[in-house]
């Protein structure tokens, strides 16, 4: 069986992971997903292959989190999320999202959220080669806490939303 | 007492490894272990201000208080996705 949240050194399997999510469920109108891939350049250098590293343990803590905070804010989203380490290849899927729900909007946002706050907060890194060396990118100060970076995912992740809110 | 302090991405490869078994004394804080590092590996206290810290695989703070036998996890900015 296929589990929802996982780290993995294994090649991403989005049609499993759909069927996971969407197993016996009448009510979904509904499904998006998200594939992160590895691109062939960043920040203007020739990207040769990506190897990611992880804090296991921690790292599935973090995206059960973030699904749990993505449930609270859409309670009707189902959601599903898989990472990816160790070596990965130029094209190769380093995350896949599933969310479903009844309505589009929502299955959007949800998974909008997960892959935003997945950039916060989950101990994951990338170790870059490039031709002519190598470095590890670093981002942001994971610190599931931080109520701003929440409410920036949120807002990202439903502009609408947030506009709602604010009239 | 005994830690294990993990260490991930550039900081591992700064300290040269990403599990050291440290001696520090009781009582500690994650703060202390910290320091107690950093005064074997200079290089790593860039990492200070930009950090994120957990013992046993829970994120915490720095004044968190750390027991004989805990992991404690130093982290660099993170950059999965």
């Amino acid at each position: 069986m296929t589990p929802l949240v996982a780290v993995t050194p294994e090649p991403l399997d989005l049609s499993a992971l759909t069927d996971a999510v969407c197993q016996g469920a009448v009510g979904d109108g509904a499904v998006t997903s998200f594939i992160g891939l590895v691109r062939d350049h960043n920040q203007g250098r020739r990207v040769s292959f990506l190897e990611y590293e992880a804090y296991e343990p921690l790292a599935v803590r973090a995206l059960n989190l973030i699904l749990d905070e993505s449930r609270s804010a859409w309670p009707t989203a189902r959601l599903a999320v898989h990472h990816r380490i160790g070596r990965l290849d130029i094209g190769e899927a380093s995350i896949i999202i599933v969310a479903a729900s009844p309505h589009r909007a929502d299955a959007f946002a949800a998974c909008r959220y997960v892959i935003e706050r997945v950039k916060q907060i989950v101990p994951i890194w990338k170790h870059e080669h490039f031709e002519g060396g190598d470095v590890w990118l670093e981002g942001a100060t994971a610190d599931p806490t931080d109520q701003e970076a929440r409410e920036w995912a949120r807002r990202i992740a439903s502009p609408e939303r947030s506009r709602g809110a604010c009239a | 007492m005994r830690v294990t302090v993990r260490l991930f991405a550039r900081l591992r490869d700064l300290a040269g490894s990403g599990e050291l078994v440290r001696d520090v004394t009781a009582p500690a804080t994650v703060q202390s272990v910290w320091q107690s590092l950093v005064q074997d590996m200079p290089g790593l206290r860039d990492y200070e201000r930009t950090m994120s810290v957990a013992v046993n695989a829970d994120y915490t703070r720095m004044s968190a208080p750390v027991a004989e036998g805990d992991e404690v996890a130093f982290m660099p900015p993170v950059s999965g996705g």
